[in-house]
């Protein structure tokens, strides 16, 4: 024990402490950029992109049709699940509206029924109106609505993430019907 | 016998386990701890055991591959020799798992064993039914199925609802914008790497507090803990009236981890392997998904749940949850043990069993789902359309061609998300049926948009007749009253 309190040992092992926090420091940065990879990708520039559903004349006036896109962020491993469906609702030829399959409760595929008018879910029970609105059910909101443009007679969404109840508007913007200037 | 004698003294010369080993195994413990009752930890062990086993079997085969897991489970099922049977037991296996571990918690409650100084063992204990449960949730996405692939969706939904961290944690969660390959690989991670490490290292400290405190005496109600004389009586206890756990207390726990193995393989054997459902194609929407048997009240409970108390209950219901388990030792570490003696904690356990078999039953039943085939599956009963005019008929077909059987039962068949109709007609008046259909209201979307006039005539019309026929149907008050009309 020397007249400082420490000892040449204890600053040795302090000193090592230190060397290794400051190591460690260096590596967590980049473990902990890799881990939070998909959050920082999901910001900057974001995942959306603008794709095509196909020609609008695979859209009949009046009708709700099921659509599908590959989506714009997809890996070798992903097989059918980057294949996203989505409902295409043509208004009356002029204006679109393009929902999320993904119903706005907790996420199951909601079905139409033309007859009925209705999406109906399977899971919880969650009814919308033809117009995406919410009918009945315990979904908090009606569907979740992409952003659309007609391009060359092509129906474009802008789409890439999965729409969820607390981020209805990752990059998806909530229009009316019409709102869009058609091309 | 002497190369034996000789091979595992030159094995105890240098390790030095011996001694310790026979202390452990032969440390005494109360009597009545020889007790059917005091078997349930051993066999989660065991079954944990088992889980390790054919988990390590599968992964031999599996691939964590979005685009490749369904199709090497089909693999597995189907082509590879037993590969069905490996699959089953490590699937009934888990469902023994959290079966096992939630009658051991019980146990250990209503037996007052998570009192003082067994506080840190309880709070290891919680921690290792967290991890269970995680285990049981993660394995369910890597039987990669239409459930797990909407399993996910919902997870992810639920998630989500956090304050301002909810969006980035579902990205985290699922590994990038949507379910997909990184997700799986992710779960994969999880299931096989880190959750099963937590658990070997959380079971391994849960043993070890076991042996250094003891295995809980028998509680007899009058017996009170107290801190400050507990450890000196329960020394006593084993000193005077214990037995060697090896061989006097073990032999139960064999026996029961014994008929547990039995079991497993019995349920793998008539019941076979679990899933997978449907291929995880997201394209593929004629799904109705299920979470797995242990998770089914959880569906109920997000069924039921109006819909403002929905973001609260399911970010804060588990916190206050986890919080009240953890914390139970510390406001009830002294006092009675014995079940006897505590009402309000068998009463709760009651409430809790109670609670969990109707939603986990509703959850099988599932009433607030519309069955989405009724219209085109379900028959109108014959009675309903014998002897009717061509307009009720005419309404029939209105009533299945709009989907309203998707919703609604006539005789005991179709939906039950809305009211059973067969007596409707008892209810509701004409003007109120007319109303109902075209506004909706309670639960029901309004049709007004959806039906010409003629056919919500027709309908109202076929609506009308659904009442028995010693049932006078509803009638209005005011036009009784006012034109003096009688019954």
């Amino acid at each position: 024990m020397n007249l400082t309190g420490l000892s040449r040992r204890g600053m040795l092992i302090a000193l090592a402490v230190l060397f290794n926090a400051a190591v460690g420091l260096l590596l967590a940065v980049p473990i902990v950029g890799y881990l939070l990879s998909p959050v920082v990708r999901g910001r900057r520039p974001g995942y959306e992109s603008w794709l095509s559903l196909g020609a609008i004349s695979q859209f009949p006036e009046g009708q709700t049709r099921l659509a599908t896109y590959r989506n714009p962020v997809a890996r070798p491993t992903d097989g059918e699940t980057a294949n996203i469906p989505c409902w295409v609702r043509n208004v009356d030829g002029q204006r679109f509206q393009v929902f999320a399959i993904n119903c706005a409760h907790l996420g199951c595929p909601v079905r139409w029924f033309p007859k009925s008018g209705l999406f109906m879910c399977p899971c919880h029970g969650g009814v919308y109106y033809a117009d995406g609105s919410y009918a009945a059910g315990p979904p908090p909101r009606g569907l979740f609505t992409y952003s659309y443009k007609v391009e060359q007679g092509n129906l474009m969404v802008n789409a890439g993430e999965m729409p969820t109840t607390g981020a209805p508007t990752a990059g998806l913007i909530n229009i009316t019907a019409g709102r869009w200037p058609c091309a | 016998m002497r190369l034996i004698r000789n091979l595992s003294n030159w094995f105890d010369q240098r390790l030095g386990l011996a001694t310790p080993i026979r202390e452990t195994l032969e440390h005494p413990v109360p009597r009545e701890t020889a007790s059917w009752f005091y078997v349930f930890g051993s066999a989660a062990l065991t079954v944990f055991g088992v889980q390790i086993v054919t988990g390590i079997l599968l992964a031999l085969l599996y691939v964590p591959s979005a685009g490749e897991a369904w199709k090497t489970l089909e693999m597995i099922n189907h082509q590879v020799t037993l590969g069905w049977f490996i699959r089953a037991l490590h699937g009934w296996g888990s469902n023994f798992m959290v079966a096992i571990v939630l009658i051991h918690m019980v146990q250990v409650f209503l037996f007052g064993a998570f009192k003082y100084p067994r506080e840190l063992t309880w709070i290891i204990g919680v921690l290792l039914l967290l991890l269970t449960l995680g285990m049981a949730f993660t394995g369910q996405v890597l039987r990669f199925d239409q459930d797990a692939y909407w399993g996910l969706g919902i997870g992810a939904s639920i998630v989500s609802r956090v304050p301002i961290l909810g969006p980035p944690a579902v990205n985290l969660l699922l590994g990038g914008p949507i379910i997909a390959g990184a997700t799986l690989a992710r779960f994969f991670a999880l299931h096989v790497f880190v959750i099963p490490g937590l658990l070997i290292a959380f079971v391994s400290l849960h043993l070890l507090l076991v042996l250094r405190l003891g295995i809980n005496e028998w509680p007899m109600p009058g017996r009170v803990v107290r801190r400050a004389t507990y450890i000196r009586e329960y020394h006593k206890l084993t000193r005077r009236d214990g037995i060697p756990f090896v061989p006097g207390a073990v032999v139960k726990d064999m026996f029961f981890s014994g008929f547990i193995l039995l079991a497993i393989a019995a349920c793998a054997l008539f019941f076979g392997p679990i899933g997978p459902t449907g291929q995880p194609d997201p394209t593929i929407i004629q799904t109705a998904p299920r979470p797995d048997y242990f998770f089914l009240w959880v569906y109920a409970v997000l069924s039921l749940l109006p819909p403002w108390a929905e973001t609260p209950v399911l970010l804060i219901g588990p916190v206050i949850a986890l919080i009240v388990l953890v914390a139970l030792p510390f406001f009830s570490g002294e006092g009675e043990k014995s079940w006897k003696r505590r009402p309000i904690g068998v009463l709760t356990i009651l409430l809790a069993a109670v609670a969990l078999g109707t939603f986990t039953h509703l959850a099988r039943v599932a009433p607030w789902s519309p069955a989405m085939d009724a219209w085109s599956g379900d028959a109108i009963p014959a009675q309903y359309l014998k002897g009717r005019t061509s307009l009720e008929r005419q309404g029939a077909l209105v009533f299945q061609v709009k989907q309203c059987h998707n919703c609604h039962a006539l005789g005991g068949v179709g939906g039950q998300r809305g009211p059973a109709l067969d007596r409707v007609a008892v209810k509701l008046t004409q003007d109120q049926l007319i109303r109902q259909v075209i506004q909706g209201g309670g639960n029901m979307p309004a049709y007004g948009k959806n039906l010409t006039p003629a056919e919500t005539t027709a309908l109202v019309a076929f609506l009308l007749t659904l009442h028995p026929g010693d049932e006078a149907p509803a009638r209005e008050g005011y036009r009784a009253a006012g034109f003096g009309a009688r019954p």
